[in-house]
C-alpha cells in the first residue's frame, strides 16, 4: 500500500498530455439530461393527445429515454457503449418494478387500513355483528394468532434448533445428507398440503378442529425455516472455540449448549423470529383445521379458533364495504406485526453477528 | 517453576488414580446425540408421513370416483355418481405459474444484477433487505391487494393487450367483465416470487470469480459485457434452480389465487376470460361445503400438488448441490 503511493508520488510526471486513450463519452449529467427530455416530450404528446392515464405518459417517457440514449451514445461513443447503456436502463427499471408493487400495497393498506382501526376494533370480536355492517374487532383473531404462532413456535424451535445442531455438530453419512435434502424440500411443501395432511389425520382418527391442529401445520411450515437458518449460524461460529472447550474436558453437550450455541444466539433468534413472521400470515391450513370462528375463544385445544389471516379471508368474502373496511384493518395489523418482526429480527442479527474471528 | 519443585524425600505423592476408563460416552453426551438425530428423523418420518396420508386419503377418493380423475372437467364429489377431475385444475396451476415464470424470471435477475453490479455499493445490502420485504408480506395481503386494488387497474391492460394482441387468440377477451382470470393471477404470482427469485440469483451472481470479471474488465469490456460473458455464463444454473424454487413456490400458492380468481370448471384457452382454476384454489374454494367424501377428493387433488412441488423443488436442489460440488467458489 505504501508502496504504491510512493512509486506515484515519486513517478515522473505523465508525458506531455498524450491525446486521451478513451473514446470519446456523453458527458456525466447526459442521463439525467435525456430523462428531463424525454419526459417533457412525454408531457407534451401526453397533453397533445390528451391521455388521461399517467401510466402511459411515464411509458411514453421511458421508452423515449432509451431511445434517446441509444442513438446520442451510439454516434459518439459507439454501438458498444450504447448497448451498455440500455442494459443499464433496462436493470434500473427492473429494480423500480419491483418497488412500485410493495409501495402500492403498503400504501394501499395503511390508507384503507387507518379508516376502522381503532382501539375499540382492537378489543372487540365479531360476535353478533352481522358481516354486512360496521362495528365487530379483531381481538378474538389476534388471540387465536398468538396462541396457535406461539405453540407452533414451541413445537418448531427446539426441533429445528436440534437438526440444525445434529447436522452441523454430529451429522455425517447417509442420515445426514438425507435430511439436509429434505428440509430443503420441506422447505417448498405449500401450506395448503400441510393443511391437508393434518386434515388427513383428523378424518382418520375423528379428531375435531382446534387451534392445536393448525398449530402443528404451521409448526411443519416452520420447522425447515428454522433449520436451515440455524444451521447456517452455527457454521459461523469458529472452530477454535470449539476446540478450545473440548480441550478443557468440557463434555461435547455442554461444550455445544454452553459455547457453541450462545455465540451464535443472535442468527439464532433472528432465524426463528423470520419464521414467526412467515408463519403468521398463513391462512390455507387456519381455514382447513381451525375452522374460524366469530367468537372469543381463548383455548387452543379445544374447538373453533379464528387467526388474523383468515380474519381478513372470511371478511373479504362477505363481500360489503364494511367487511373490506375490516379486511384492510386486520391487514394492516397483521403487516404490521409482520414487519416489526422482520426488522426487530434483521436489528439483532446486526447487532449480535457472530465473530468470526477475523 | 521454583514454588512446584518437589523436595526429593518428601512422602510419595498418593499412586495416580487409575486411569479412566477411555468412555468418552457421558450419559449426557448420549442424551443429547440421541435427541438432535431424534429430531432429524422425526423430519424425514414428518415427510414420509405427510406422502403416507395423503396417498391413503386419496385413494379412498379415487376408487369412489366415478369420472376419470385425470381426464374428467368437472368437480362434483358430492353428486350422485361422484365425478371429479384435475384436468381443468392442472391446467390453470401450470399456465398462471408460466405466466408468472416468464414475467418474473427476467425482472428478477435484472434486480439481482442491479444490487450485485450496478448500485451503488453502500446501498447494495439495504436495497436487497428492500426487495426481501417483498416476501414478508403474507399472501392473504397480496390476495386482497390484487383483488381490490389490481383487477381493477388491469382491466384497462386487458383490454389493450385485447385490441392489439387479440389475433393471437391468447389474448382475445370474448366476454365482458373484471380482470379476474388466469392473466391477472400470473401477474401477482409474479410479484410474489420476484423476491425468492432475485436472492437465490443475487447470491450467485456474488460468487462469480472477481478474477473472470477482471479479465473481461482488461480485455476492454464494458460493463454490460463483463456480465453478458462472465457473470451471466457463471450462474446459469443457479438462474435456473432459483426460478424452480420460484415455480414452486408459485405452484403451490393459495389465498392469493383464491381471492382475485373468478373460477369455473371450463377448459379455456383465453387468458384474459375469468375462469379456470388451481389446485390450490380449488381447494380453499370448495373446502367449506365438502362433506368427508368432498375432503378426500380434495386432498386426493394436494397429492398431485404435493408431488408436483416436491419434483420442482427436489429438482432445483439438486442442481444447486451439483453446482456447490464443482464451483469452488463457495470452499
Amino acid at each position: 500500500m505504501s508502496q504504491a503511493t510512493m512509486t506515484k508520488d515519486t513517478a515522473p510526471t505523465p508525458a506531455p498530455v498524450a491525446p486521451s486513450l478513451a473514446g470519446k463519452r456523453l458527458p456525466r449529467w447526459s442521463p439525467i439530461g435525456f430523462g428531463a427530455l424525454s419526459l417533457a416530450l412525454a408531457v407534451g404528446v401526453g397533453l397533445a393527445a390528451d391521455w388521461q392515464s399517467k401510466v402511459q405518459w411515464g411509458l411514453i417517457a421511458a421508452i423515449l429515454f432509451v431511445v434517446l440514449t441509444f442513438i446520442a451514445s451510439s454516434a459518439v461513443e459507439g454501438t458498444r457503449q450504447a448497448k451498455d447503456r440500455v442494459a443499464t436502463s433496462f436493470v434500473w427499471v427492473c429494480f423500480l418494478l419491483a418497488i412500485i408493487p410493495l409501495a402500492s400495497l403498503l400504501w394501499v393498506t395503511v390508507s384503507r387500513g387507518l379508516k376502522v382501526l381503532d382501539g375499540y376494533f382492537l378489543t372487540h370480536s365479531m360476535a353478533g355483528v352481522p358481516g354486512f355492517e360496521v362495528g365487530g374487532g379483531v381481538y378474538h383473531a389476534l388471540i387465536g394468532t398468538l396462541e396457535q404462532v406461539g405453540l407452533a413456535t414451541l413445537i418448531a424451535a427446539p426441533v429445528g434448533l436440534l437438526t440444525a445442531v445434529y447436522l452441523v455438530e454430529y451429522g455425517k453419512g447417509t442420515l445426514a445428507k438425507a435430511v439436509t435434502f429434505f428440509v430443503d424440500v420441506m422447505t417448498g411443501i405449500p401450506s395448503i398440503v400441510a393443511g391437508l395432511f393434518l386434515l388427513s389425520i383428523m378424518l382418520m382418527f375423528n379428531l375435531q378442529p382446534s387451534g392445536f391442529m393448525g398449530a402443528l401445520a404451521l409448526a411443519i411450515l416452520m420447522v425447515p425455516v428454522v433449520v436451515r437458518s440455524t444451521e447456517e449460524m452455527l457454521k459461523l461460529v469458529p472452530n477454535e472455540l470449539r476446540e478450545a472447550s473440548l480441550a478443557l474436558g468440557v463434555p461435547k453437550w455442554r461444550t455445544i449448549l454452553k459455547v457453541v450455541l450462545p455465540t451464535a444466539v443472535g442468527g439464532i433468534t433472528t432465524g426463528v423470529m423470520l419464521a414467526i413472521a412467515r408463519i403468521a400470515g398463513e391462512t390455507a391450513p387456519i381455514m382447513l383445521l381451525v375452522f374460524g370462528s366469530q367468537l372469543i375463544n381463548t383455548n387452543p385445544f379445544d374447538g373453533a379458533q379464528s387467526s388474523l389471516p383468515f380474519y381478513i379471508w372470511e371478511q373479504y368474502r362477505v363481500g360489503s364495504e364494511a367487511s373490506y373496511d375490516r379486511a384492510w384493518a386486520a391487514a394492516l395489523v397483521l403487516i404490521a406485526f409482520v414487519m416489526i418482526l422482520n426488522l426487530v429480527a434483521r436489528g439483532i442479527a446486526r447487532w449480535k453477528a457472530p465473530k468470526t474471528g477475523r | 517453576m521454583t514454588t512446584t519443585v518437589i523436595p526429593p524425600d518428601s512422602p510419595p505423592s498418593p499412586p495416580p488414580p487409575p486411569p479412566a476408563k477411555a468412555t468418552p460416552t457421558r450419559p449426557g453426551d448420549k442424551i443429547f446425540r440421541g435427541l438432535s438425530r431424534g429430531s432429524g428423523i422425526l423430519l424425514l418420518v414428518v415427510m414420509a408421513s405427510i406422502a403416507a396420508f395423503l396417498t391413503f386419503r386419496a385413494a379412498i377418493a379415487i376408487s369412489g370416483n366415478e369420472g376419470n380423475f385425470f381426464t374428467t372437467f368437472d368437480w362434483d364429489p358430492a353428486g350422485n355418481p361422484p365425478v371429479f377431475g384435475i384436468a381443468v385444475l392442472l391446467y390453470g396451476t401450470v399456465v398462471s405459474s408460466v405466466i408468472a415464470m416468464v414475467i418474473a424470471v427476467p425482472v428478477a435477475v435484472g434486480i439481482a444484477l442491479f444490487i450485485s453490479h450496478y448500485a451503488p455499493r453502500r446501498l447494495a445490502s439495504p436495497l436487497a433487505y428492500v426487495v426481501d420485504l417483498l416476501a414478508a408480506v403474507p399472501s392473504i395481503i397480496y390476495g386482497i391487494w390484487g383483488a381490490l386494488f389490481l383487477v381493477p387497474y388491469l382491466g384497462g391492460l386487458n383490454s389493450w393487450l385485447d385490441s392489439y394482441l387479440g389475433w393471437t387468440l391468447i389474448f382475445d377477451k370474448t366476454e365482458i367483465g373484471p380482470a379476474r382470470n388466469l392473466f391477472t393471477v400470473g401477474i401477482l404470482l409474479a410479484i410474489m416470487i420476484l423476491p425468492i427469485v432475485t436472492s437465490v440469483s443475487r447470491e450467485v451472481f456474488l460468487q462469480v470469480p472477481k478474477m473472470n470479471e477482471e479479465a473481461a474488465l482488461a480485455l476492454g469490456a464494458t460493463r454490460w459485457e463483463v456480465i453478458r460473458l462472465s457473470v451471466l455464463p457463471f450462474g446459469r444454473s443457479g438462474v435456473i434452480s432459483a426460478s424452480m424454487l420460484g415455480l414452486g413456490r408459485a405452484l403451490g400458492e393459495t389465498m392469493a389465487v383464491a381471492t382475485v380468481l373468478s373460477p369455473s370448471f371450463l377448459f379455456s384457452g383465453h387468458l384474459l376470460d375469468a375462469g379456470g382454476g388451481t389446485f390450490a384454489q380449488n381447494i380453499a374454494a370448495k373446502f367449506d361445503e365438502a362433506n368427508e367424501f368432498g375432503r378426500d377428493a380434495l386432498i386426493a387433488s394436494g397429492l398431485v400438488l404435493f408431488v408436483l412441488t416436491l419434483l420442482v423443488n427436489g429438482a432445483a436442489r439438486l442442481i444447486i448441490a451439483r453446482r456447490k460440488e464443482y464451483s469452488g467458489a463457495n470452499a
